[in-house]
């Protein structure tokens, strides 16, 4: 549905050349919710604006639904950008006009008279759950119901794809699950592509069915979200699955832990369990073959896209060989081991 | 003040409301497409063209910097072109217009400069042509700005229309200089500084409450009722 082809981006600023997006290709697929991570400055939102062409490419292109996009211009461009929606972080609405109007805005600027995009605008409220406020100004909306309405504009078009740029970050935890929620709902029941732009884990795990990790303008990671999530392969990847995870950690352990095993106590490990192997009984197992104790601190099973991924974080005491082998053991299993760090044998242990 | 006096009054007050009247229309007409060409012609903007911009730009400037005392002289041939005269009422109208098309002109653009890019993008990525977006995001968004804008202007006129009475335009500033002034009738140039107050305080107060009634970014519960 989309393709882009060796897209780069170069800006020219009065401290010199800034290369912003440096070679990216990638496809998504019809109807896939495609999501693209990266920390601040990565060029996410650049990378988004070329795909409706806000932004220029510097070169590569980009083909939306067997069109190219970065060959047209004008009146044909504009065309095109009615089949490309698109929602924004700060929703973008007229402060002149009510969420009903918003909405028909969009019908408008697609040559609709005002009193017929009004009445096409009614039914797109209703879709996002909008049906009481379709009177209120922006200024009378909460952020999630700027969000709704920013949501029924971008479809008013009946475009094939809808782009998102950073849609949830300006809401609370609670309303970005809702509007998350809004999403997935609509990309099923309309079949809509949605590229999903986003610094947070979280988002990606919710709803999208791949991920591409944008870093320094290039793609260091991209597969189904459930690969790149449980076994990711480069350093930023890593780095947001465990800001994800270890936001969970508990407060009291990770004061306790110690990075440097040389100052002795126990080893901390988190064992990472996917596929099928979620399901065994492996901590049973190593408990009774290596004559280790294995304290729970925190055990989570999550599912992503419907496939259980189990964390598990263990306070392995026991003698150090035997901790050596039964870690051994476990990535025998084909599950992840990780240390974590080290945290002193506590009055239990010790006895 | 005796009965003929205040019949002059009234005459040169109608003549004021005439002059300030149809050159704050002309010049609003004629400077709010201005401003929004000087906006759209800025760069990084939806039409940006340097020339353009630059070009506009300083004519306006020019305009700005020249007193209107030396203007309303010095256009007099392009007044007798217009009007066929350069006294009177209507002879007045054609400097008081020359003069506030740069001043709304401005203010225009300084009002259109302040609605979010955001608003813009969201209206390109919605397909929307330059044209389109001036006329249903621009204006609409700018309105309690543009509508700031023209108070001000009428505001500046009214004290300027004093002025173009002065050199045989009629109105208030006319009868004050000719009566209060030259004939020395204190009460006739009180009288007039009077009206001309409460003239500039009514405008003021009905262009600042429909600014506000416009400026939908407040809440209902902070808007002027009825
Ligand atoms: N119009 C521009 N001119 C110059 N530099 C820009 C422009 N837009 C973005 N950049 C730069 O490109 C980089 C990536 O920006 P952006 O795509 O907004 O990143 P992200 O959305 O991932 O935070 C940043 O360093 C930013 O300063
Ligand atoms: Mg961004």
């Amino acid at each position: 549905m989309i393709e882009l082809r060796d897209l780069t981006k170069t800006f020219q600023t009065e401290g010199g050349p800034v290369r912003v997006l440096k070679g990216i290709s990638l496809t998504v697929q019809k109807s896939e919710v495609f999501g693209v991570i990266g920390r601040s400055g990565a060029g996410k939102s650049t990378l988004v604006r070329c795909i409706n062409l806000l932004e220029r490419p510097t070169s590569g292109q980009v083909i939306v639904a067997g069109q190219e996009i970065t060959a047209l211009r004008g009146r044909a461009l504009r065309q095109a950008r009615h089949s490309i929606g698109m929602i924004f972080q700060h929703f973008n609405l007229l402060s002149s006009r009510t969420a009903l109007e918003n909405v028909a805005l969009a019908l408008e600027l697609a040559g609709r008279s005002r009193r017929a995009a009004r009445a096409a605008a009614a039914p797109l409220l209703e879709l996002v759950g909008l049906a009481d406020k379709r009177g209120r100004y922006p200024a009378e909306l909460s952020g999630g119901e700027k969000q709704r309405v920013g949501i029924a504009r971008a479809l008013a078009s009946e475009p094939a794809v809808l782009l998102c740029d950073e849609a949830t970050s300006a809401l609370d935890p609670e309303t970005t699950q809702s509007i998350l929620a809004l999403l997935r709902d609509i990309n099923r029941k309309l079949g809509l592509t949605v590229v999903l732009i986003t610094h947070e884990m979280q988002v990606i795990k919710e709803i999208c069915d791949r991920v591409a990790v944008l870093e320094h303008g290039e793609i260091a990671e991209m597969g189904p979200v459930f690969d790149v999530f449980t076994a990711p392969t480069a350093e930023v990847t890593r780095r947001f699955v465990r800001d994800l995870v270890d936001r969970e950690l508990p407060a009291n352990l990770v004061a306790r832990l110690n990075a440097r095993p040389e100052l002795g106590g126990n080893p901390v490990l988190r064992i990472v369990f996917r596929g099928p192997s979620a399901h065994s009984p492996v901590v049973a197992e190593v408990v009774r073959q290596f004559g280790i104790l294995l304290n729970i601190l925190q055990a989570t099973v999550d599912y992503i896209q419907g496939a259980p991924y189990g964390n598990v974080i263990v306070e392995a005491i026991g003698g150090e060989q035997d901790v050596a082998r039964a870690i051994d053991f476990i990535r025998g299993k084909d599950l992840k081991v990780e240390v974590l760090g080290h945290v002193a044998g506590d009055a239990r242990a010790v006895a | 003040m005796s009965p003929a006096m205040l019949g002059l009054l009234l005459d040169a007050f109608l003549e004021t409301l005439v002059m300030v009247g149809i050159s704050s229309a002309l010049s609003a007409v004629l400077g709010l497409p201005l401003g929004v060409v000087l906006v759209a012609t800025s760069p990084g903007h939806i039409r940006e063209n340097a020339i353009v911009n630059r070009v506009l730009g300083a004519v306006v400037n020019a305009g700005r910097s020249t007193p209107f005392i030396i203007l309303l002289v010095a256009i007099i041939p392009f007044t007798r072109l217009v009007v066929g005269t350069s006294i009177g009422t209507a002879a007045a109208v054609v400097p008081l217009t020359i003069a506030a098309i740069p001043f709304v002109a401005r203010l225009a653009e300084a009002a259109l400069r302040e609605v979010d890019p955001g608003l813009i993008e969201a209206a390109q990525s919605m397909g929307a042509t330059p044209l389109q977006i001036v006329l249903k995001v621009l204006v609409p968004e700018a309105l309690p700005g543009l509508v700031a804008a023209i108070t001000i202007t009428v505001v500046t006129l009214i004290g300027y229309s004093a002025m173009a009475g002065a050199v045989g335009g009629g109105g208030l500033g006319d009868l004050g200089i000719r009566y209060g002034y030259q004939r020395f009738l204190p009460e006739v140039m009180l009288a007039v500084v009077i009206v001309l107050i409460a003239l500039v305080q009514v405008v003021q107060s009905v262009g600042d409450r429909l600014a506000r009634r416009l400026n939908k970014r407040l809440l209902r519960s902070q808007q002027p009722s009825a």
